[in-house]
């Protein structure tokens, strides 16, 4: 290590002796560094996973726009619109189909007596262009009353259940006083919404969620002719329906709103932004106080240098190199015990917990940061070094 | 000989403290340090000989006064050429000063870094063989914890005079040594003196090394009560 940083920084790693030579201190300040790493890391992986179950039903459907009620929020959490929106939506030119889409959180009873919370989407079977390409050819089964397809990543569904569904056996489930039959699956797993999804047909949907009408679904998916923008579709739409009761957006922009509402407007997207910037704020002062400790102590050395006319650059440089080598020791046990924690959260809640390259880039420079800003903040305790006191 | 003269003082006050605890510590005092002398101040605890030598090797601003070193007045003068004449100057504190975490080698490297990276291996070598000098050739790679008084103080003068300084400044070199050790060390910077130039300061106590300084100069109270040559 020592011969590394020679040779990165052209002089003996005095920050580096300095920082090794206690090695309790040493230990210390990269177990807090680490902590600190983790702390982040759990934030920001609930908070993707968050993210990842707030935007997973859109794997599950195709379309070019959407059409929402403004009283909605997000897909899962939408208000109903009136169908007759579709039909208008349908006389925009560009608009070459349409379908409803209805949404609800359906409680299934299994055999044991515990119960799972589906999150359902009831569509047109005769529509399969609306929904995923490795659900559309399943669609046409969906015809068959009281059929679902099930998530199979979802929370607490019996192992034995998925495996009859999985060799072709249908499973029948009690809800809502009726009995639903999963006549296949899919792959989407479960979120903070529900333990995971499911797809009926509308007729199916309707007759589970019996408050519900067909002439109010939650959302209306357009699909635009080839070639055309759907932007432009959006701009026509807009200027058609009322602007206070309809919302029209792009798929790909109902989603980055979703996301953008879960993370500033819901609490939950507060309190995992709010845990990020304590994590780092806490990283800030375990590294100051390191840093800042690691100056006093070295005083009269640092007056030493001063004497024999090292300049301010260099003490700035020894400082900072404890700032580095301290992120980067401390991001290592931090990345790796988070990787096991997420392995652990998934494992347990099966949630979309994951360490995504980005993610581990954007800590690690930020750690850099951080470190960095500490040793800066550190460095003002140089000035009580004075050379003249040393005699 | 007077122009050439790396250390020249005219005039010189010094203060301590503010207002009505103001103290002065020195008062009028004039000096020309020749080149390649050694100089010993002495004094009583107080008489102001330790300021007088912070003044002489720019660690501390001067007020009133002259002071001329190695051909530049330190009144006024910049940070940047402070640093740079420090560069030129070796420093020998009481406390030795050493840094805990660098062995014997690292801490004598100290002393010739300052100067930019250089050539590692021939560094090393300038080093050791500054440490063989005294006596330290089978402790290069210790720490300072593992380290005698005595070994200590050679190690920080070895740091001193690694980097061939112009002008020494010590305090208290031989203190910490044996009578062999102290004189080695004190007879070295006459040597440095004689063959190379180098002007030697010392602030000391020690009796037993007076007959190697070319001047003696006793201070007390701030002001010069005495200034011979021995030899």
């Amino acid at each position: 290590m020592s011969r590394l940083l020679t040779f990165l920084f052209r002089r003996l790693p005095i920050g580096w002796l300095q920082l090794s030579h206690s090695k309790g201190r040493l230990f210390a300040a990269i177990a807090g560094v680490a902590f600190t790493n983790l702390l982040v890391f759990m934030q920001l992986g609930i908070m993707g996973a968050l993210n990842n179950s707030t935007v997973a039903p859109y794997a599950l459907i195709r379309g070019d726009i959407i059409l929402s009620s403004q009283e909605g929020n997000t897909l899962t959490d939408s208000g109903n619109l009136a169908r007759v929106f579709m039909f208008q939506a349908l006389g925009v030119p560009g608009v070459v189909a349409a379908t409803p889409l209805y949404i609800g959180n359906l409680p299934l009873t299994l055999e044991d007596g515990s119960s799972i919370a589906l999150l359902s989407f009831g569509l047109d079977t005769a529509q399969p262009g609306f929904v995923a390409d490795v659900i559309a050819p399943d669609m046409a089964r969906l015809v068959i009353e009281n059929t679902a397809l099930l998530d199979r990543d979802t929370r607490g569904l019996p192992g034995d259940a998925l495996a009859r569904i999985t060799t072709g056996q249908p499973f029948a489930f009690e809800a809502s006083g009726g009995t639903l039959t999963a006549i296949g699956t899919m792959a989407v797993g479960g979120g903070f919404l529900a333990d995971g999804m499911m797809i009926t047909s509308d007729q199916t949907f309707l007759r589970f969620f019996k408050s519900r009408t067909s002439g109010a679904p939650d959302h209306i998916l357009l699909r635009v002719a080839g070639g055309l923008s759907a932007e432009r579709v959006v701009e026509r739409l807009r200027a058609v329906l009322p602007p206070l009761i309809v919302k029209v957006q792009t798929m790909t922009g109902a989603a980055a709103a979703d996301l953008a509402f879960m993370s500033t407007e819901r609490p939950t997207g507060i309190i995992f932004g709010f845990g990020v910037f304590m994590g780092i704020l806490v990283g800030l002062v375990i590294v100051y106080q390191v840093l800042s400790t690691d100056v006093a102590d070295h005083l009269r050395e640092y007056a030493t240098f001063k004497a024999m006319g090292y300049d301010q650059p260099f003490f700035l440089g020894i400082i900072f190199e404890e700032a580095l080598v301290l992120a980067v020791f401390g991001f290592v046990p931090g990345f790796i015990v988070s990787m096991g924690l997420y392995a652990g959260l998934v494992a347990v809640t099966g949630l979309p917990v994951v360490m995504t390259a980005p993610t581990a880039i954007m800590v690690f420079v930020g750690t850099l940061v951080a470190c960095t800003l500490s040793g800066a903040i550190a460095t003002r305790r140089l000035a009580a070094a004075d050379p003249a006191d040393l005699f | 000989m007077e122009n050439d003269a790396p250390i020249r003082v005219e005039g010189l006050n010094h203060y301590f403290g503010q207002g009505e605890a103001r103290k002065q510590a020195l008062w009028d005092l004039n000096l020309t340090l020749q080149r390649g002398t050694l100089t010993i101040l002495m004094g009583p605890s107080g008489s102001g000989k330790t300021t007088v030598l912070t003044l002489m090797g720019c660690l501390r601003e001067v007020q009133e006064g002259k002071v001329s070193l190695l051909g530049h007045d330190l009144q006024g003068a910049g940070e940047a050429a402070l640093v740079a004449l420090r560069r030129r100057l070796g420093f020998i504190f009481q406390a030795h000063n050493l840094h805990e975490s660098l062995t014997a080698t690292q801490n004598v490297l100290m002393g010739l870094q300052v100067h930019g990276p250089g050539d590692a291996a021939k560094q090393r070598a300038a080093a050791h063989h500054m440490l063989g000098l005294l006596g330290l050739a089978d402790r290069v790679d210790y720490l300072p914890a593992n380290l005698s008084g005595g070994q200590k103080q050679r190690v920080a003068v070895a740091r001193a005079l690694v980097s061939n300084p112009e002008v020494i400044f010590a305090d208290e070199p031989s203190a910490a040594l044996d009578k062999a050790s102290g004189r080695v060390v004190v007879e070295m910077l006459k040597a440095l003196g004689q063959k190379r130039g180098v002007t030697t300061v010392m602030v000391t106590h020690d009796n037993r090394i007076m007959d190697l300084a070319d001047r003696i100069i006793t201070l007390e109270e701030g002001r010069v009560v005495s200034d011979t040559n021995p030899a």
